[in-house]
């Protein structure tokens, strides 16, 4: 399955089972260059965009940053800072709606602009990748607020430890952007093709890869024209940029580590366990501006397309612009705009209204009009005619999954691998009955993930249970085994005291005898008690003087609950 | 702006099961041709009748149970069994059997297992067997293909037949019916005449039965064309007809005189319809690949058991039923490899 392509490559390529070839509707919006768009009056900017920890504002209301200032720190291992991405004012901490598909809102620092765009001071650039401690890299690269840029936003940092216990052997990098409309990755590689072959180096560098494979799909003859020439031009060895078949979903991670490797990321696995390390096209070009150049992660190129915008193009935005100013900026909504959405046809969800932001992870605005996402009407029962099974890349039954996410029988779902299901979105797409199937799984997860929790919550709660249980019955045992000691050993004593016949009358005889020993040491010392039956005169005046004091300090009779109060008070 | 909230994908679709189940009454058009043309018009009186009362059935009990009408009769899947029906009874079945059969195979077998989707037996196949059980002499009335018959019936004549029951003037149901070339076989099979004298017969062309042979042609160009059109895979098929071929084949072998030769098996009853419009129906049918393998394959065994050893001439609607049976049993028990899982 080699599709003719302007460059020749001699790697062996691999297939996975089922995919799709689709209209790819890419010409639309690689038709101009990548433009700027512009610095919006208001830049919102989500505390999370990131899998893992939530970061932690350092910034409050009032507070004035400059561009690139960290306003919030990452906490933990796994999580990313956020940067301002341009000068301004803090003008709240605050709930907004998040790009997500829940429509939820979520903890955004708002920044009301200054225009000035004026960057903080940056880090040091860092010249000489080779001649730097590795550690120093990574603690760059996490600094940067860098995120997997393909759109799951894995904090890169923490992919860039090399495997502990399997060294990596390959550096896959990711630019096949095999999902139809997205053109973002095509237009990084054709207009900034060193910079991502020079963040390719840092990476391998990182992960310590013997060779590396820069997948592109062969859609996009420019893109692996650009990058064959710059990894010629950097120099860069055992690195081969890979012509690969437009086939949806290659790329995604698993897919395509498969096609270029022929390995099988293993079920619930990450593909390090295989000695891979894969990373996208737009990581490593955010990794070479943070390690080359100190910039943090403020700003992407993203894709806007679709009969809905009236010039389809791509732009490089400023993480935390509005969706409203970047539809403006690409001259507005045309009539046939019917859905906004945020990522692609296959993948990509519809936001409600386009107040919301764009983050990090986000590569495209898709606003489809009308005849481009007709509304398949309302879904059918499942005829059980197995197309889905026929395109599903992970080789998974989905229609005994949807049977069984939709009794909710949770764990027949999983017992058919509902876990390996990447939710590209191919079983939805060709089932005649227009089932969202994808949605019924996504529901599974969410419901088992829960099951899980709750799960492990009653378990937890059983221990902590249990433990109390056996404390009080250790307690209680130890308890009876202390007074059971203390009976035994009283009933011993009058054997073992001999003598006297009544043991209470011994032990006071004893107490009298040892005190009286006492007082004759003192004596022999000189040493006399101090007590108020044998004062000195030194302290029988002082107390004297202290009586009349308190007498004269006094009025005549206190009433008694006001003595009541005045001991209280010296009790305490 | 305000936009709809949408689930992925964003796509236009590809398939729906309107189109699926039309792709199935257009392949079945060529074969439909041949019969009516050998059979006569009886034929497309039953194909009529039989989607008449599956329409109307379907949209009766969808109103019982309180079920939107219209997206359900529109997705055309009860004229496919209507049609289907239609195609395996003899041409001049009285009327009320048909609307027996039809009734049955969409009240019964279709919707009191919940519709579309849900039936665990071949509709059609049920409603046939229903009728070959309990009406076994109208059921193997069929007349002679054209070229040997000396009573082709009118239009009129034939109406007047299925819906009154009077034949016309001077002729009997003896005169004008004659068994299919795969009961006349088996009959005389048993009363232990050779293989070599029975094909003496006019009843015989090349393959199969004078006239069946070609509406078999027919209907696999049919078949072909869903292969080529990706309405169905070729396991189910391939694997039914290789199978029942093979053991034909083998049998003929061990002796020729009492085992007809492997084509004949082909190209008589309804063992292409059979093996491209009926065991592949998916709802009835395996799902996964090494499944589908094996029910097809198990059809054709049991189709040629029955056929040469069981009670009934044809058996193409006992084997796909009994398979019916298996199919879930036999999907557990073939899964895929899932991506990334051992072998």
């Amino acid at each position: 399955m080699h599709y003719p392509s302007t460059h020749k490559t001699t790697h062996r390529l691999h297939r996975f089972h089922g995919g799709l070839h689709l209209p790819d509707n890419k010409a639309q919006s690689t038709g101009r260059p990548v433009r700027q768009a512009l610095v919006p009056e208001l830049l919102i900017l989500p505390l999370q965009q990131h899998i893992g920890a939530i970061a932690k504002p350092l910034v409050s209301a009032g507070d004035h940053v400059l561009k690139g200032q960290m306003i919030a720190a990452p906490q933990g291992l796994i999580s990313a800072p956020v940067h301002a991405a341009s000068s301004g004012v803090v003008v709240g901490i605050e709930d907004r709606p998040i790009p997500h598909p829940s429509g939820l809102s979520a903890p955004c620092i708002l920044i009301r602009t200054d225009g000035e765009d004026r960057w903080c001071e940056l880090p040091e650039p860092i010249g000489d990748v080779n001649a730097i401690n590795p550690d120093t890299l990574r603690a760059r690269i996490r600094d940067a607020g860098i995120v997997g840029m393909g759109g799951a936003a894995f904090p890169t940092s923490v992919k860039v430890n090399p495997g502990r216990e399997q060294p990596i052997d390959t550096l896959v990098i990711n630019g096949a952007e095999c999902e139809p409309y997205i053109t973002c990755d095509d237009m990084l590689m054709r207009e900034r093709a060193g910079r991502v072959v020079a963040g390719v180096a840092v990476l391998r560098q990182l992960v310590e890869a013997e060779k590396c494979l820069i997948g592109i799909e062969d859609n996009k003859p420019d893109a692996i024209a650009a990058m064959t020439q710059a990894v010629k031009d950097i120099g860069l060895d055992q690195t081969t940029v890979v012509t690969i078949p437009t086939h949806y979903p290659s790329g995604g991670e698993k897919q395509l580590i498969k096609v270029l490797t022929g390995l099988e990321v293993p079920s619930e696995g990450i593909p390090a366990r295989i000695g891979i390390v894969c990373h996208n096209v737009g990581t490593a070009a955010a990794v070479a501006d943070a390690v080359l150049e100190g910039k943090p992660l403020i700003s992407r190129l993203l894709t806007l397309t679709g009969q809905g915008i009236a010039e389809p193009c791509n732009l490089e935005v400023l993480v935390g612009t509005p969706v409203s100013e970047l539809i403006r900026r690409a001259g507005g909504y045309t009539n046939a705009a019917s859905r906004l959405i945020l990522g692609g046809p296959m993948m990509g969800f519809t936001l409600p209204d386009d107040q919301v932001p764009v983050t990090k992870a986000s590569n495209c605005l898709l606003v489809a009009g009308v005849g481009e996402a007709p509304d398949p009407g309302p879904a059918a029962p499942c005829i059980r005619c197995g197309e889905c099974a026929k395109v599903c890349p992970a080789n998974l039954l989905p229609q005994q999954m949807y049977w069984y996410a939709r009794a909710k029988d949770l764990e027949k779902v999983q017992e058919y691998n509902l876990f390996d299901c990447i939710e590209c979105g191919c079983c939805s797409h060709v089932c005649p009955s227009h089932i969202p199937l994808v949605q019924y799984y996504r529901y599974a997860k969410q419901e088992s993930w829960a099951l899980d929790l709750e799960k492990h919550k009653s378990e937890h709660a059983r221990h902590r249970h249990e433990a109390r249980q056996e404390r009080l019955a250790r307690l209680e045992a130890e308890k009876k085994a202390r007074l059971k000691k203390k009976k035994a050993a009283l009933k011993k004593k009058p054997t073992a005291a001999g003598t006297s016949a009544d043991p209470k009358k011994a032990a006071i005889d004893a107490a009298l005898k040892r005190a009286a020993e006492k007082k004759a040491q003192l004596a022999e010392k000189g040493v006399k008690p101090e007590n108020t039956q044998q004062l000195t005169e030194a302290q029988q005046r002082q107390v004297d003087a202290a009586d009349a004091r308190r007498k004269a300090a006094r009025p005549a009779e206190p009433p008694a609950d006001a003595a009541a109060v005045e001991t209280e008070q010296q009790d305490g | 702006m305000r936009f709809p909230t949408v689930t992925s994908p964003h796509t236009e679709r590809p398939n729906s099961v309107t189109w699926t189940m039309l792709w199935v009454i257009i392949a079945l058009v060529p074969g439909s041709i041949a019969m009516i043309w050998y059979f006569g018009w009886g034929i497309l009186i039953n194909m009529l009748l039989a989607s008449l009362v599956a329409v109307a059935g379907e949209a009766a009990v969808l109103k019982l149970r309180s079920r939107p009408v219209m997206p359900a009769v529109g997705d055309l899947s009860a004229v496919v069994t209507a049609l289907l029906f239609a195609l395996a009874v003899p041409p001049l079945l009285p009327w009320w059997l048909t609307v027996l059969g039809v009734g049955f195979a969409i009240i019964v077998v279709k919707h009191m297992y919940g519709g579309i989707g849900y039936n665990p037996f071949n509709p059609a196949m049920a409603g046939y067997v229903l009728l070959l059980i309990s009406y076994p002499v109208e059921m193997t009335a069929w007349l002679p293909p054209r070229m040997i018959n000396e009573q082709v019936l009118g239009l009129g004549q034939t109406l007047s037949v299925i819906f009154t029951g009077t034949l016309p003037a001077g002729l009997d149901w003896d005169a004008i019916t004659m068994a299919t070339p795969l009961d006349t076989m088996r009959t005389q099979l048993d009363l232990n005449i050779m293989i070599s004298e029975i094909r003496l017969s006019p009843l015989w062309g090349d393959f199969g039965g004078m006239g069946w042979e070609w509406v078999g042609n027919w209907f696999l160009l049919g078949g072909l064309f869903l292969l080529y059109k990706r309405v169905i895979s070729w396991h189910i098929p391939v694997a039914m007809l290789v199978v029942l071929l093979s053991i034909a084949m083998l049998f003929h072998a061990l002796d020729q005189e009492t085992h007809p030769f492997g084509l004949f098996h082909i190209f008589s009853g309804g063992t292409l319809l059979g093996a491209f419009f009926i065991a592949t129906d998916p709802v009835s049918a395996c799902t996964t690949r090494k499944g589908q393998l094996i029910y097809g394959a198990c059809i054709g065994v049991l189709i040629f058991v029955i056929r040469t050893w069981g009670g009934y001439p044809d058996a193409v609607a006992f084997a796909v039923l009994l398979m019916n049976m298996a199919a879930p049993t036999i999907d557990y028990y073939t899964q895929p490899r899932v991506f990334g899982h051992g072998p």
